[in-house]
């Protein structure tokens, strides 16, 4: 109990050195909480926005294909296993068929991919029932991206020329049903959202799907030949590589935060020696051991760590609160220049974990800054710590 | 160790190295001192006064020979036990007080009680006795840039004093102090030596020290040149 007791006493006995240092220390503390809840924020927003338009609870996909190679796109289809068909049935499960296209709009042709998808599913959150349009044209739906890029609008008619299952190419006026809004540019951009059984007549795939998207929760099924099942984290993958080099990245300005806040505390302790060791010397005449002197002098380094904590706290909460509650506009008001599914502000988001984390970095960082210079006073000898000796 | 005797030193040695030479600051030190001494070692500058004490209060160990101070040879103690026999039995006073700063008066003279482990209550007590022996039992919540050189130095007498150990250095006590703090200072020391039976060893070359001191050790070069009784004030 001693050794606290004196640790506190002579922090207290600091005076404004000790407040400059706690508050230093503080900055860090917040500015890491900060940085790393944007970055917890962007995973989640990044997620769910995932989740809820495109991943669901994962996917079967014919095995031939693979979203990145569009070339595989025209031969990606196959018919749909009558388990999954079940599941579609059922309401738990939504197949999408792909099928490349060109399309036409004022006059200019522009590669698309056609996706036909029942227009009254509800495992992923785009607004499918607006393709339920009765006419001759072909209902279509699009991203605001995508309308943005081709200069299309509600109700806007263009021409789409594909190529189905026979090799033989048709084409078709289709209508724009709607324009969605969504934080998921891969259900956005260059695509065209059509009824599902109207895409399987015009490529002569009836019963044929590229992908069975499952619900949400849904546990991996039974494998099918042909078919290939990827669940929700394996879709989510990239999106977590993408977070975690953003983290990366965002970790050198708060690991050259905390290392200018180390640098303050491992200064303080250094000069603390070297104006104390006369002080040093004293505690030893009157019976303290080397160990109890590195003890205390490691322990008032930490003890500042808590209080800067403290600090952080008073106005650290209320800012911090004030991000998570109203959010932080991206860079440039455009949340895709991020290359993630984020919208045009951030939402931090702080968890219990990311508070503990950082406040055991930053005290295992001030616990070593203030143990390295007191371990140098276990060499010293009473007599040359009385007579104020450098170490 | 028998016979009342506290300290006794055999053929102590001590060497310091000086770059490629070395000096001898004690040579062949033989001295017994008894409980209840009030005893002065006396000499000129660099004479060996400080450093003997230095070894006496396990602060520094031999170069060779031995120093047995409560039963303990001194150079063979660990660092631990050196610092276990300074906290229970040994005082300190020095030239230049060495208070703690940041402490108030009672929590300097509390520090030796705080490592000592002693029980809150019994901790007060023995604050308020030392303080009250050396005059300052009004000034417990000052700080030591808020007293004079004479309050300090009693403070320091007062922490020295107050888990009542068998022996107290002390190294020029009275150098930074006036005649009139010097006398008030070692009155206490001789008051606290007569009521409690402690021992006290000053190592000094001041005339005010001398004339109080009961034995006078003159130490010349390292060496004993005169050991001699006195009658005391």
């Amino acid at each position: 109990m001693t050794i606290p007791k004196l640790a506190v006493r002579n922090l207290l006995g600091g005076g404004t050195k000790f407040w400059l240092n706690a508050v230093v220390l503080s900055l860090s503390f917040v500015a890491i909480i900060w940085a790393q809840g944007l970055m917890e924020g962007l995973d989640e927003e990044a997620s769910l926005a995932t989740i809820d338009d495109e991943a669901g609870g994962g996917h079967y996909r014919v095995e031939s294909y693979d979203p990145l190679d569009p070339f595989t796109y025209q031969d990606a289809h196959g018919p749909v296993p009558a388990p999954l068909q079940a599941r579609i049935d059922e309401g738990k499960a939504a197949a999408i068929l792909l099928v490349p296209a060109t399309i036409y709009p004022q006059g200019r042709v522009q590669s698309a991919v056609l996706k036909g998808i029942e227009p009254g599913q509800k495992i992923l959150s785009l607004p499918t029932s607006r393709l339920t349009a009765a006419s001759d044209e072909i209902p279509a739906l699009i991203g605001a991206r995508m309308a943005e890029s081709v200069g299309l609008k509600e109700g806007d008619i263009l021409t789409v020329r594909w190529r189905d299952a026979k090799g033989a190419f048709d084409a078709l006026e289709a209508v724009i049903a709607g324009i969605f809004e969504t934080k998921v540019a891969t259900v956005d951009a260059g695509q065209i959202w059509v009824p599902l059984a109207r895409l399987r007549d015009m490529a002569a795939m009836p019963g044929e799907a590229t992908i069975v998207v499952l619900e949400q929760g849904a546990a991996a099924a039974e494998s099918f030949s042909g078919w290939a099942f990827r669940d929700q984290a394996d879709l989510l993958a990239d999106i977590r590589a993408f977070v975690r080099m953003k983290t990366i990245g965002s970790s050198i300005f708060y690991v050259l935060l905390l290392s200018l806040a180390a640098l303050a505390i491992f200064n303080t302790q250094i000069l603390s020696i070297w104006r104390r060791r006369k002080e040093i010397g004293t505690l030893m005449a009157m019976g303290m051991t080397r160990g109890r002197v590195i003890g205390l002098f490691t322990l008032e380094g930490s003890l500042l760590a808590f209080l800067a904590a403290l600090v952080g706290a008073v106005y650290g909460i209320p800012l911090l609160a004030y991000f998570a509650v109203k959010g932080f506009a991206m860079p440039g008001g455009q949340g895709d220049s991020f290359g993630l599914a984020v919208g045009q502000s951030l939402y931090p988001v702080y968890s219990l974990g990311l508070v503990a984390a950082t406040a055991v970095l930053v005290f295992a960082t001030t616990a070593v800054v203030s143990y390295l210079p007191a371990r140098k006073i276990a060499k010293l000898k009473p007599t040359d710590a009385l007579k104020g000796k450098r170490t | 160790m028998d016979n009342g005797i506290l300290i006794r030193t055999k053929d102590l040695v001590k060497v310091y190295p000086l770059g490629q030479q070395s000096i001898t600051a004690l040579a062949d030190v033989n001295l017994t001192f008894r409980r209840g001494e009030f005893a002065g070692l006396v000499g000129p500058s660099g004479s060996g006064k400080t450093t003997l004490l230095n070894i006496l209060g396990s602060l520094d160990a031999p170069t060779r020979g031995s120093a047995e101070v409560l039963g303990e040879k001194v150079e063979t103690l660990s660092h631990r036990k050196a610092a276990a026999l300074r906290n229970r039995h040994i005082g300190f006073i020095f030239q230049t007080f060495n208070l703690l700063p940041v402490y108030t008066v009672y929590e300097n003279v509390e520090f030796p009680l705080l490592l000592l482990g002693m029980p809150p209550a019994e901790r007060r007590r023995a604050v308020a006795d030392a303080l009250s022996w050396v005059g300052l039992a009004d000034r417990t919540k000052s700080k030591p840039s808020q007293l004079s050189g004479g309050q300090c130095q009693r403070v320091a007498i007062a922490r020295a004093v107050v888990k009542k150990p068998e022996l107290v250095l002390a190294d020029e006590p009275t150098a930074n102090l006036d005649a009139e703090n010097s006398h008030h200072i070692l009155d206490t020391m001789e008051t606290l030596n007569r009521d409690m039976g402690t021992t006290f060893l000053f190592a000094t070359h001041d005339e005010k020290v001398i004339r109080h001191v009961r034995r006078k050790i003159t130490l010349i070069d390292g060496r004993v040149a005169k050991d001699e009784a006195l009658a005391g004030s």
